[in-house]
């Protein structure tokens, strides 16, 4: 044995190390070229985000948005409380809400479609209910929600409501759900 | 030709070592580092065992007992990353530690300082990893697997399992680079690549595994990191990323892990089973292409883990035909052992029972496995409880027995005195039998339909639950007979000879028992009767 040896094998391996986890990264755009390819995954959202997706231009369907509180000291509100969309486009709704008492509050909301059967064709990209919010004293948030109603939405359905309820989830909310909403936003 | 002849003539003053806490602290020994690595797995394998006691207590009848939800989460999680990483990882390498150079005859490690490192990093991983318990938000509940956007949403603990798999990576990484220099470069004159001992050749190819595919998860903690911090958007699917990404990142790490688990268990029970059969290892070549064979495809298969997730039919056929490809190196690895056996004049002392039940028992976990890679039946049994029955079976009653097999094996070597053969096979019984009882109903509860990861469940479930808990109480105490054995060789078992087994072989049965602190300092001679077993 010789430590020259010793030393080479070394370093061959520590190189194949480094290139292991550059190929880590590399897995990234070969998912995006793959998901290309065969039409899944990434590539819906990536079109939905260019507005390029297949877009049922001379569609309009109204979705209602609910808001609702339940034992919780909020104020919650759409921006709008309706809104016309195109089947297959991006769209976005906007909500408030105000923390009208004097403590800390952290909240969930708690998602429902109808009619029921309507809530499949319905993806939501982003939303405020995937993460708990956590409200200062007299706090008040901006909060969206990013969706895409399918364009296969049978056609007896020209009318959707979106309801969010909002419920206290107490005290024992990870220190964690603020970052969540803010890699969210 | 012992080696206290050949080596009297040799004897000058590196036998000291350093004494007190400096001695293991700044050890660079691989004797000593080996067995600072099995006592940290054996720990480490008390405080997972107890996290699998929380379970099985709350899951002992429906309804909510003992913890709540979150906190059941986290026990299935910590105690996953605990058994794997502190576990059967460390107890591996220990084993590579104490082994690999006296199996080829070398002095030590390749680089001393570098092993002393690998090890010394994992109980401050593990430090980090168990502070969480501690912490705003609690451990990490979200799955071992650390799929997003679940795992994200951690609270002040999440950096610290990032950081906790970074270390565990890193000495991973080290102690799999030390492993190949050394085999690599220092092998004893005479002592070719096809004379290894299968238990070297399995590490090999294990430490390139590592070398492979920790990286890769290294890179995939990353990305959940930067995500979750630095406003990335790998796996955020607002942002145009997608979480379905990391679980293709996540297991291709993944699936070669589980053979870096499994393939030094397939190296112990290839020395065990021809040193208690008394005849050299049937088909020595043919096991070590299989052992090739196995790793290699292993890069291949990843996808049979997320089959539910919405793949193309194409790709879910390549990947269950690739999937079932692997059984055909791995039986002819299990018929090399049973035609090893055959017509072989046996003894079962407690390490060659511990080797029979891997095969027999490891079998069931790959049939189970099997069953799971066949697409269509797996969408049926996907995260259920036969996923959670069928790698116990290939971790538990394969890897952890044939690594039990293994310490049974070497430790009249390591510390010169016989074990108590009686309470060796007592714990071998209450294992065997126990672990069946607590592994085994939980094949009928998958099919059922109980899913896995869940603190309460439906009625229906009762009985099986409460069998299985009581095999997991009986096996869970069977093991500090385990310690105790140990214990007891140590301080008074009888004087074990060099040989210690009748039908052992190999250059490290050449060596006094216990081995001097440096051995091997002048190459060994290698002949046909010190080659491989």
């Amino acid at each position: 044995m010789s430590d020259k040896n010793v030393n080479r094998t070394v370093r061959k391996l520590l190189l194949t190390a480094v290139c292991m986890f550059a190929f880590g990264y590399a897995l990234v755009p070969l998912y995006r070229v793959y998901c290309d390819l065969t039409g899944r995954g990434t590539a819906r959202v990536a079109e939905a985000d260019a507005g390029m997706g297949e877009v049922d231009a001379g569609r309009l369907v109204t979705v209602v948005l609910d808001t609702n509180t339940r034992d919780i000291p909020w104020t919650f509100k759409a921006e709008r409380h309706k809104t016309k969309v195109r089947p297959g486009e991006l769209s976005e709704a906007v909500f408030m809400v105000e923390n009208r008492s004097g403590r800390t509050v952290t909240g969930r909301a708690i998602p429902s479609v109808s009619p029921a059967q309507a809530g499949v064709y319905i993806s939501k990209m982003d939303c405020f209910c995937f993460d708990e919010q956590v409200l200062a004293p007299g706090e008040s948030r901006e909060m969206q929600v990013r969706f895409i109603v399918d364009t296969d939405l049978p056609e007896r359905f020209s009318s959707l409501t979106l309801s969010y309820t909002f419920f206290d989830v107490g005290d024992s909310a990870p220190a964690g759900a603020q970052t969540g909403q803010k890699a969210n936003s | 030709m012992s080696y206290a002849e050949t080596h009297e003539h040799h004897h000058d003053d590196h036998d000291h070592k350093p004494t007190g806490l400096g001695r293991w602290l700044f050890s660079t020994n691989h004797k000593d580092i080996g067995t600072m690595y099995l006592v940290f797995a054996l720990i480490m394998f008390f405080i997972g065992g107890a996290m699998a006691m929380v379970v099985r207590a709350e899951l002992f009848q429906p309804g909510m007992q003992y913890v709540d939800p979150q906190f059941f989460n986290a026990m299935t999680t910590m105690h996953a990353l605990v058994m794997i990483f502190g576990v059967i990882m460390p107890a591996g390498v220990g084993l590579a530690n104490w082994m690999v150079p006296m199996m080829i005859g070398a002095p030590d490690m390749a680089l001393p300082r570098m092993n002393n490192m690998s090890f010394w990093i994992l109980p401050f991983a593990f430090t980090m990893l168990l502070a969480t318990f501690f912490m705003e938000g609690g451990a990490p509940a979200g799955g071992w697997t650390m799929y997003p956007p679940l795992i994200t949403q951690l609270g002040d603990g999440f950096p610290f399992l990032i950081f906790t798999v970074h270390f565990l990576g890193v000495s991973s990484i080290m102690g799999a680079i030390n492993i190949i220099a050394t085999i690599f470069n220092m092998r004893a004159p005479g002592m070719g690549f096809m004379q290894l001992p299968l238990f070297v050749w399995t590490w090999i190819i294990t430490a390139f595994l590592l070398i492979a595919s920790m990286p890769v998860l290294a890179g995939a903690v990353t990305m959940l990191l930067t995500d979750k911090y630095f406003g990335t958007s790998f796996f955020i699917a607002a942002g145009g990323g997608d979480p379905v990404m990391f679980q293709h990142i996540f297991w291709f790490f993944g699936h070669p892990e589980v053979y870096i688990l499994i393939l030094p268990a397939f190296g112990i029970v290839s020395q065990i089973i021809p040193t208690f059969s008394r005849k050299p290892l049937f088909g020595y070549e043919s096991m070590v292409y299989a052992t090739a064979a196995i790793a290699f495809l292993s890069f291949f298969v990843w996808a049979h883990h997320m089959f539910t997730v919405g793949m193309p039919l194409a790709g879910e056929l390549f990947f269950m035909y690739a999937t079932m490809s692997i059984a055909v190196p791995t039986g002819v690895k299990v018929f090399n052992w049973i035609a090893t056996m055959w017509r072989g004049a046996m003894t079962f002392e407690t390490p060659m029972l511990f080797a029979l039940s891997f095969v027999f028992l490891f079998s069931i976990g790959g049939f189970s496995g099997l069953m799971l890679g066949i697409t269509p039946a797996d969408f049926q049994y996907h995260d259920t409880y036969f996923v959670v029955a069928h790698f116990h079976y290939v971790l538990v009653t394969g890897a952890l027995f044939a690594l039990m097999g293994g310490a049974y094996f070497w430790l009249p070597k390591w510390t010169g005195h016989m074990y108590d053969e009686k309470l060796g096979q007592l714990h071998f019984w209450l294992s065997v039998i126990s672990v069946n009882v607590l592994f085994f109903p939980q094949h009928f509860l998958g099919l059922a339909g109980m899913p896995r990861r869940i603190p309460d469940y439906a009625v229906q479930f009762t009985e099986w639950n409460m069998i299985s808990s009581v095999g997991g109480f009986v096996f869970g105490i069977s093991q500090l007979l385990f310690v105790w054995v140990i214990i007891k060789c140590i301080r008074e078992g009888k004087k074990a000879d060099e040989q210690v087994w009748e039908g052992a072989r190999g250059l490290e049965w050449t060596l006094p028992s216990p081995p001097p602190f440096h051995t091997f300092t002048i190459p060994p001679k290698v002949d046909e009767a010190t080659a491989h077993s």
